[in-house]
């Protein structure tokens, strides 16, 4: 960069804060539209039955109720949803029909004038069922008589593959030494504290539907328009609605699919918002469900040569994009590490449980587990540091861009530096000796360490990898930027938000390219017919993407300034000066013309304009994600996202042997996400990300019963970590900007998230360790740890302490 | 999650109080903090006709503290008892279960009679009345009944109150002869949670340091609260030795038959109830010592 | 219509951010409900309706309640505060609310309201909270954006500007 930027990467406030801190944010929940009609689901009681009979005939007669509806007259009149994956039987709709394949499927859906009398109404609703036998664990689902969750797929795999990638077999022959282990990542989500929530209003003389929505969803008007059998300009999305947390998981189509279905159908506007317990059971909104069998070869002097990763993954009772989860994984599957033969077989399964959503980091925290878990495993197993065993493998700074052996370059990184002033930070020999001092007092303490990468930019190169009919390879991103006559800015994104600051992302970097003051900057958000493409806050990827937008339609409205003082200077753009919106002749500075003359004159001095130059003020910009646009070759080698964030976190833990209890004593994470366009936003999801890794390392998880029944579907028993539970953290940042990017800037949406779950299983078995035990499931509960320390027994701990 | 319909009525007395429970009985539920019943209420566990509000009875709001015994209303509210400087000179381990109970913002609401009636497993404050053996008074038209401790618990979430009964006062035993401490330990997955496994303890000790009275109670390790007076009992005229107070930790968590569930198996709660028990036994040696 | 139940609706007056506000509602209208729907004040958010996330959490006469714990009825009279009732009299952020902006205390914004509540209520009592005391105060109120870590934050940057107005 020639210069230092004004604007990007100073702390300034948030634009979206003001109105967050005074109750002022508009939810999907606060729209009230007049008339509006409510839902209630009655949901199925059994993982696996047949529906025999639905009687509605008490709830119709309940006071309220407007309307019920069941499966069969809504598959008959909608669309299956989309399957990611080439499953054509595995379809999926709203309600179910004549089947039920989980335990809180929806079944029918009850519309009355209030909430409350359609739950009123749904307890009345009378289901009669055949139970016939369910398959919960994935294993089981995939041996040969396991019962079918859908029998017309003919199978419980849903998507199977085996990738080599690089020359695995010699590599494991020639290899000193290799060993295998089983890692597993257990069932748990995002779960923001906003359910997801959708009204719908359906105009018939104008034949539109309206539609606002707790929404972070690619393609979510086509989807819906296509599901309801509409063209796609009769279904307009409202995207100014604040999204109250998603994190990956607020796509609820079948949910706007059903509520925009009875709209219609009954002429009023509908509203459903979930309440905690439809969402935890029957919004299909739960994450990765996943084991891995890992084979890592390796020399004695700690360079990993191969691995061979074997991944299993339970995505519930239907598909929808959940498959795809392991395939963004391949995008890092060898991590920040010289590793240049994988082998990586993913199994996707289906069982009679909630459906998967696409979670934080979409299936990639899961396999950074498994990457970094090896990492450990091959340090303890030649006796040599975990740091130094890092050090040696890790891809150096020199080396990039990098291409790894399934065929994605990384952008940039310098993780070497990363991990020092990490280790810097948090003063690491201090807190080796706080460690083996907790350990001299009978205590179990243990650091934990993970470095791992978060590719972001977001394209879907997965979608063709894991589905050969499917050949999209577009993944743009857009924003107008439009100066009105008063010259006051004002930016136009496509998409909703959920707290990651895209008001404050395009409002900055159209004030960096334009010189003008970002506070002024006004940032609206679209609706879908009068939007631009967007692909929506997914993969980690609007700072890259609206980010450059946003500055593509900025510096093209500053062209037209430049063009436009020149025409007026009588000389060449050459020889403008810009600054601050103002424009001046270099060779003679007595020519000038300020902002607000240059703004006057695009949009009413028609005659000193360029000829044919557009009048007006306003730019947009439409751009492809960088080294997007491949399909993947034969042997599955493909281009995934185009920059490569880095994380290297670092922890101390504490358990108490007598209870198993742990206890999070420091906490740093070192970061490099390239250039830092908010850093307190990017800080922000950090923390919020280790948190969230936190919860799924320790606290959190749908568990089912044999019976598969959700055991842990209220906040009650679903674990979300409180401020007493997540520690005080600390960031160390470091900037390696991306080449590819307009500022230098990478992604950081789901920073943190990536490597914390690794980070404290890592830290847990150092504690675990002088027992020569060790603890290999996810989430690792109080329990779980006492098990583990109750089988080699605190006694002999004390005495060899 | 709305609760089903219901009608409400907010009583001017007592008695006007327990002449609608004697004309609802099982279709009515008291109402006073709401903070176990509205959950129960909004998940349409329960359904009851008729909630009466007993919240603004003054009778129900007072406390007494005499020589013998701290008796509190049942509609006194957590966070009063909680911060009552009276109540807590006398009984100290009272505020400090109520540290454990729920979180600030459900203090604010939760009454000291509810969180009883409720009688949740693992809760505190039934725990606490069960190891100090406190007296429950509960009213109806047919007149005052005081319930001991030990039989107002009857199973998980059940007391002995009968449908047309509301719970009046309770009256806890004060300890004034000799120095007495007290501890409540409790372990739960997070902050504010209800309890894996809660242990009270209180002893008093004489000059000598010789143990004069004893109690000892374990909560969320069984259907109800289980107060162990005969294995505190073994500890009366000791030094409150360590070896003691282990031996008599391990029986108590060995005479317990808990149950499994999603954040604990019995073996791991019957654990904890040795550790726990433990801890708090030494803790309120310490503060008896002081 | 004949034969259709009218539900018993119950008068409700409270004052709200020091309004009376009153309505007719069913007795099982929650407190959080009534806020929102009845009178639209839709700051107050709902995240779980059985009391363990604390997005409702609003004051009762100057204390936390959570609004989903509490029917409407039983409330007649009182006095509500939510978090269009912090800001200052003539509109502007209070210290809490500007230091959250400051510190960048909020991500999508759901708890927020809440958080609010519970900091402003623990400064009301402690003008200079440790970490401990802030992190204890605010843990009723999930958050799922931001670690919490801005929030302790914001809550000392405020303790620390109030005592500094005290003093000037």
């Amino acid at each position: 960069m020639s210069r230092p930027f004004k604007y990007i990467g100073t702390k300034r406030r948030a634009k979206e804060s003001p109105r967050f801190v005074t109750g002022q944010g508009r939810y999907v929940a606060d729209i009230h539209l007049p008339g509006m009609k409510h839902v209630a689901i009655v949901a199925s009681p059994h993982p696996s039955a047949k529906i025999v009979a639905i009687n509605t005939e008490a709830a119709r007669a309940a006071p309220g109720v407007q309307y019920i509806l069941d499966g069969r007259e809504f598959c008959a009149a909608t669309e299956a949803l989309p399957v990611g994956v080439d499953a054509p039987k595995v379809t999926r709709y709203a309600l179910a029909q004549d089947v039920v394949r989980y335990a809180g499927e929806w079944v029918v859906a009850v519309v009355a004038d209030s909430r409350a009398e359609a739950e009123d109404a749904a307890e009345l609703v009378d289901v009669e069922y055949e139970a016939t036998r369910p398959v919960i664990d994935a294993e089981l689902a995939l041996q040969a008589d396991a019962p079918l969750v859908h029998p017309a797929h003919g199978s419980n795999r849903l998507y199977h593959r085996k990738f080599v990638w690089g020359p695995v077999e010699r590599a494991f022959a020639e290899a000193e030494d290799q060993l295998s282990f089983r890692v597993r990542w257990g069932r748990s989500s995002s779960v923001p504290i906003e359910t997801f929530g959708v009204v719908a209003h359906w105009s018939e003389s104008n034949q539109l539907l309206d539609v606002w929505a707790s929404i972070q969803m690619p393609k979510y008007p086509d989807q819906l328009a296509r599901a309801l059998r509409l063209p796609g300009n009769a279904v307009r999305v409202h995207y100014d609605v604040d999204v109250g947390g998603s994190y990956g998981v607020k796509r609820g189509i079948k949910h706007t699919v059903l509520v925009s279905y009875l709209a219609r159908r009954i002429g009023a506007p509908v509203r459903f918002i979930e309440d905690r317990l439809e969402n935890m059971r029957g919004g299909d909104m739960h994450g990765p469900d996943r084991f891995f069998d890992m084979q890592v070869a390796f020399n004695r002097d700690g360079i990993v040569k191969a691995l061979r990763i074997r991944a299993v993954d339970d995505v519930g009772a239907y598909a929808g994009r959940s498959p795809l989860q392991l395939g963004k994984p391949v995008g890092a599957i060898c991590g920040p590490y010289q590793i240049h033969a994988v082998e990586y077989e993913p199994t996707s399964v289906m069982t009679n449980k909630t459906p998967q959503e696409a979670v934080r980091g979409f299936g990639q925290a899961p396999t950074n587990l498994a990457i970094e878990r090896a990492m450990d495993y091959v340090a303890q197993h030649l006796g040599m540091d975990r740091i130094e065993l890092r050090r040696k493998n890790f891809i150096r700074k020199d080396q990039f861009p990098y291409l790894i052996p399934s065929g994605s370059t990384y952008d940039s990184g310098d993780y070497h530096t990363v991990l020092d002033k990490a280790l810097d930070g948090i003063d690491y020999p201090a807190l080796l000796r706080q460690r083996d001092t907790l350990r001299a007092q009978g205590m179990l303490a243990g650091i934990g360490i993970a470095t791992c990468l978060e590719p972001s930019g977001g394209n879907a190169a997965f979608e063709p990898l894991f589905n050969p009919k499917n050949e999209t390879t577009t993944w743009m991103d857009s924003c107008l930027v439009r100066v009105d006559l008063s010259g006051a800015i004002t930016g136009v994104m496509g998409t909703s938000s959920a707290g990651q600051g895209h008001e404050t992302l395009v409002a900055t970097v159209v004030g960096e390219v334009l010189e003008r003051e970002p506070a002024n900057i006004r940032v609206v958000r679209a609706d879908s017919l009068n939007a631009l493409p967007s692909n929506s806050p997914v993969g980690s990827r609007m700072a890259i993407m609206l980010g450059g937008a946003a500055a593509g339609a900025a510096r093209k409205i500053k062209t037209t300034l430049i063009q436009l003082a020149a025409h007026n200077f009588g000389c060449g753009i050459d020889d403008i000066d810009y600054n601050d919106g103002n424009a001046s002749q270099r060779s003679n500075p007595a020519k000038k013309l300020s902002w607000d003359q240059l703004v006057e004159i695009a949009h009413r001095k028609y005659h000193l304009l360029p000829p044919g130059m557009e009048p007006g003020l306003q730019a947009t910009f439409v751009w492809e994600v960088p080294t997007g646009g491949a399909m993947p070759t034969a042997d599955g080698r493909v281009q995934m996202y185009p920059c490569y964030s880095f994380e290297a976190h670092l922890l101390l833990i504490q358990i108490d042997p007598d209870t198993g209890k742990p206890r999070i004593l420091k906490y740093l994470c070192g970061h490099d996400c390239g250039v830092m366009i908010n850093p307190d936003i990017v800080h922000g999801m950090t923390y919020g990300g280790i948190a969230h890794g936190i919860g799924a390392a320790l606290f959190e998880k749908f568990a089912y019963t044999e019976e598969g029944q959700l055991a842990s579907g209220t906040f009650m028993d679903y674990l979300i970590p409180s401020a007493m539970e997540v520690p005080e953290i600390h960031i160390v940042d470091h900037c390696t900007p991306s080449p590819l990017t307009t500022f230098g800037q990478k992604g950081s949406g789901e920073a943190g998230y990536l490597g914390s779950a690794a980070a404290i299983c890592s830290a847990v078995n150092d504690a675990l360790r002088p027992l020569g035990t060790s603890i290999e499931t996810l989430p690792m509960s109080h329990m779980d740890i006492w098990n583990c320390i109750s089988q080699r027994g605190t006694k002999e701990l004390r005495k060899t302490a | 999650m709305k609760s089903a319909a219901f009608e409400y009525a907010r009583v001017g007395s007592l008695d006007e109080a327990c002449e609608l429970l004697a004309q609802y009985g099982d279709d009515a539920k008291v109402i006073a903090g709401g903070q176990s019943l509205v959950p129960m209420l909004a998940m349409r566990l329960l359904a009851p006709a008729w909630l009466i509000d007993v919240a603004r009875l003054s009778i129900l709001q007072q406390m007494t503290v005499t020589e013998d015994q701290g008796v509190i209303g049942a509609g006194v509210r957590q966070c009063v008892a909680e911060s009552d400087p009276q109540l807590n000179q006398s009984i100290a381990l009272l505020r400090k279960a109520l540290r454990w109970v729920g979180h600030t913002a459900t203090r604010t609401r939760g009454t000291i009679g509810g969180s009883l009636v409720h009688a949740d497993p693992s809760a505190e404050l039934p725990l606490v009345a069960a190891m100090l053996n406190a007296v429950f008074t509960a009213k109806s038209t047919r007149g005052l009944r005081r319930i001991e401790a030990g039989n107002f618990f009857t199973g998980p979430v059940m007391t002995a109150l009968e449908p047309d009964e509301c719970l009046v006062e309770v009256s806890f035993p004060l300890w004034r002869s000799g120095k007495t401490g007290s501890a409540f330990e409790e372990i739960a997955t997070r902050h504010g949670d209800f309890a894996m496994v809660a242990v009270a303890a209180q002893v008093s000790v004489d000059p000598s340091g010789r143990c004069t009275r004893a109690a000892l109670g374990i909560g969320g390790a069984g259907p109800v609260p289980h107060a162990f007076a005969d294995l505190a009992g073994r500890l009366i005229g000791s030094r409150l030795e360590d070896g003691l107070l282990r031996e008599v930790a391990q029986e108590a968590a060995g005479q317990l038959e808990p149950t499994n569930d999603l954040q604990a198996s019995a073996a791991y709660r019957r654990h904890l109830a040795g550790v726990l028990a433990e801890r708090a036994l030494r803790s309120a040696r310490q503060e008896a010592a002081v | 219509m004949t034969d259709r139940i009218i539900p018993k609706t119950y008068l409700v007056e409270l004052d709200v951010n020091g309004k009376t506000c009153r309505a007719h509602v069913p007795a099982r209208t929650t407190l959080v409900d009534f806020l929102r729907d009845e009178l639209r004040l839709t700051g107050t958010h709902v995240g779980c309706e059985h009391g363990t996330c604390g997005a409702c959490t609003v004051m009762q006469n100057g204390k936390p309640i959570r609004a989903c714990l509490a029917f409407a009825v039983q409330l007649n009279g009182e006095k509500i505060t939510t978090v269009e009732g912090l800001c200052k009299a003539d509109g502007s952020l209070s210290i809490l609310q500007d230091s959250f902006c400051a510190t960048h205390a909020q991500q999508c914004g759901y708890c927020t309201p809440g958080m609010l509540i519970s900091s402003q209520y623990l400064l009301n009592q402690n003008a200079n909270p440790s970490d401990s005391e802030i992190r204890e105060a605010i843990s009723g109120n999930l958050c799922r954006c931001t670690g919490y870590q801005q929030i302790v934050d914001a809550v000392k940057l405020a303790a620390a500007r109030m005592a500094n107005e005290e003093q000037a």
